[in-house]
């Protein structure tokens, strides 16, 4: 298993974020995590990439503990992970936000990043030939100077892939990668996450858009009010008696 | 290369400005000028600590204080009473010590410059680390109160303390010897190459600089600055990243502190002072925050207007202005908004 989740709780206060969740991600699969507005899903996320250390639970990763290390411990570990609300760094080019992706992946330090010596140049141009393929791949090449944050939405969903990617993981979280897309970018959306993941990279993504979900993942685990309430392939999900009560809000319609 | 063009044009700049104040008659200007060389050192250093990595630091003159009052406190101060000390004879053994009579006759033991000097570093190092792990845990107005309260003490410490001359300071601080036949000092036979000394330190320090901010770690640095979370997420070690450039801002006021003190021949409480830490802070504003050559050249240039008297008794009643001025109208700096913008109507003409 390349990850796994037991027993994982997150209290804010009084609320029960994340409730008792187990479930496992296998290498090399599209795994999805659905569920309504509130269900704990970003949580969930912020969990597993250590921005929120959990109350109580294990996340193991590659088989060993992450849970309550810093996110920076994870994505050396390889992990890499997209926002929801996109998180790219303003004042700096769209190849430069991708270029910070590289940082796990390369070794100047302070020192010899003042000095400038001769291995540290060398580096730093694999970096910039790297990222500039990664903008290639997601066909924002063009854009690779324009300064991130000016991009249009959709752009900048790329740089945050291209970012993401620069760190060559293992797993990739993907928060909700169709928020905010119409039709035709959510379906290209689809297609580049079956590029990703055609290349090895395992894929988690979070996302309330059933139909991208249920064309895309193997798997699917459905949270609500923090809790597991199903998990299975798309079909049994989607007969999923549960599930559908959740989604159509049947309790409103009778209540 | 591109990149070090400005570098050149500094060189060029320094070596022009002394050549001018020979054919002028006018070297009197080479003191303020080297002064002004030191300062500007702690703005630089400042600015990469602002500018790039996004921290505010109220209290770098604490730096600069650190430095200059620790190298003039041990090479003036006669250790000849604890001469029997294992340190100070473990000292005097690895010749670190100078021995001589004062001008009564009474022998005198002190430390040498170069030795006070790593002393002074390594004490700023520590001073950095000890504030900076606990401090930069603190974003904006904290951040900036936090590093305020950091600058009072060291000030009311220089002020206080017997040991550091109380409101007097530490006068009669000998010159710093960095090599055969050049010495950091004020002797008037050593002006020019004091003169060439300072800026040639200011160049390198500039080097080292512009390579960082344009390595894999300043690029880590802005992204620290544009959304910590999201570069923390990406494998960059956040804390430990604003701890180094805390410490290397620190270690860079620390040395213009000992260099300038050496060179004026003492310190006093002013340069700990408050006013001192938020002149800084304008100065890196104006330049315009993230632009190390802005900083630099509005460092050289306010200094030498401040240091030549140009702004009387209101020379810091001027900074408080700059900064409220700055943070109004132009918030990404004089140099910043103005210059490119001018340079790039100068080329559309030309083309």
């Amino acid at each position: 298993m390349l990850l796994e989740i037991k027993n994982l709780f997150r209290r804010f206060g009084g609320l029960q974020a994340v409730s008792d969740v187990n479930f496992s991600v296998r290498q090399g699969m599209i795994k999805a995590v659905i569920g309504p507005n509130g269900a704990g899903k970003t949580t969930l996320f912020n969990l597993i990439s250590g921005a929120l250390p959990p109350s109580s639970g294990e996340i193991q990763f590659k088989g060993r503990p992450i849970q309550g290390l810093p996110p920076f411990r994870i994505a050396r570990q390889g992990m890499a992970r997209t926002y929801q609300n996109i998180k790219l760094y303003p004042g700096m080019s769209a190849l430069e936000n991708v270029m910070v992706g590289r940082h796990c992946r390369s070794r100047a330090g302070f020192l010899s990043g003042m000095l400038a010596l001769p291995w540290t140049r060398r580096e730093e141009r694999a970096i910039r030939e790297k990222c500039l393929e990664l903008l290639n791949l997601l066909d924002i090449a063009d854009l690779a100077e324009v300064e991130a944050t000016s991009l249009a939405f959709g752009q900048q969903r790329a740089v945050e892939f291209a970012r993401a990617l620069a760190m060559e993981p293992e797993l990739l979280l993907l928060d909700e990668p169709a928020a905010g897309l119409n039709i035709y970018e959510t379906a290209e959306v689809a297609r580049l996450i079956g590029k990703i993941n055609a290349q090895g990279i395992t894929v988690l993504l979070v996302e309330h858009d059933m139909s991208l979900v249920m064309d895309i993942s193997q798997e699917i685990v459905v949270l609500s009010f923090g809790e597991k309430i199903a998990e299975g392939t798309p079909a049994e999900i989607q007969r999923n008696k549960e599930v559908i009560r959740i989604y159509l809000g049947e309790d409103d319609a009778e209540g | 290369m591109k990149r070090h063009l400005p570098l050149i044009f500094l060189v060029l700049a320094v070596i022009g400005v002394q050549l001018l104040t020979r054919a002028t008659g006018a070297a009197f200007y080479l003191t303020p000028l080297t002064m002004a060389a030191y300062y500007s050192l702690v703005v630089v250093g400042l600015c990469l600590l602002m500018g790039y990595a996004g921290q505010i630091s109220l209290g770098h003159a604490g730096f600069f204080a650190i430095g200059g009052y620790l190298s003039a406190m041990l090479t003036t101060k006669n250790l000849m009473p604890l001469k029997e000390n294992s340190l100070i004879a473990a000292c005097d053994r690895l010749g670190l010590l100078t021995h001589g009579q004062d001008m009564f006759g009474e022998p005198f033991l002190h430390m040498q410059p170069w030795p006070a000097c790593g002393c002074a570093i390594l004490a700023t190092v520590v001073v950095a680390y000890a504030i900076g792990i606990p401090v930069l845990k603190l974003k904006g107005h904290y951040l900036a109160m936090a590093t305020l309260g950091f600058g009072i003490i060291v000030y009311r410490l220089a002020l206080a303390s017997p040991l550091f001359g109380e409101a007097d300071g530490i006068s009669e601080v000998p010159g710093f010897p960095i090599l055969p036949g050049l010495a950091v000092s004020g002797d008037f036979s050593a002006r020019v190459s004091n003169y060439y000394l300072a800026w040639g330190l200011v160049a390198f320090a500039m080097w080292l600089l512009v390579n960082l901010i344009h390595s894999r770690v300043g690029r880590a640095l802005r992204a620290i600055h544009g959304a910590e979370g999201a570069a923390n997420a990406m494998g960059v070690d956040t804390a430990r990243y604003k701890l180094n450039t805390f410490v290397l801002s620190a270690v860079l006021a620390a040395i213009a502190g000992i260099f300038l003190t050496h060179y004026n021949g003492g310190i006093g409480p002013s340069e700990a002072g408050i006013t001192k830490s938020v002149r800084y802070v304008a100065i890196v504003a104006i330049g315009g925050m993230a632009n190390l050559w802005g900083a630099l050249t509005m460092g050289a240039l306010l200094n030498i207007m401040s240091l030549r008297g140009m702004f009387g008794s209101y020379d810091d009643a001027v900074f408080g202005a700059i900064l409220i001025v700055i943070m109004l109208f132009a918030p990404q700096g004089l140099l910043g908004i103005y210059l490119p913008a001018a340079l790039k109507r100068l080329l559309r003409r030309g083309a």
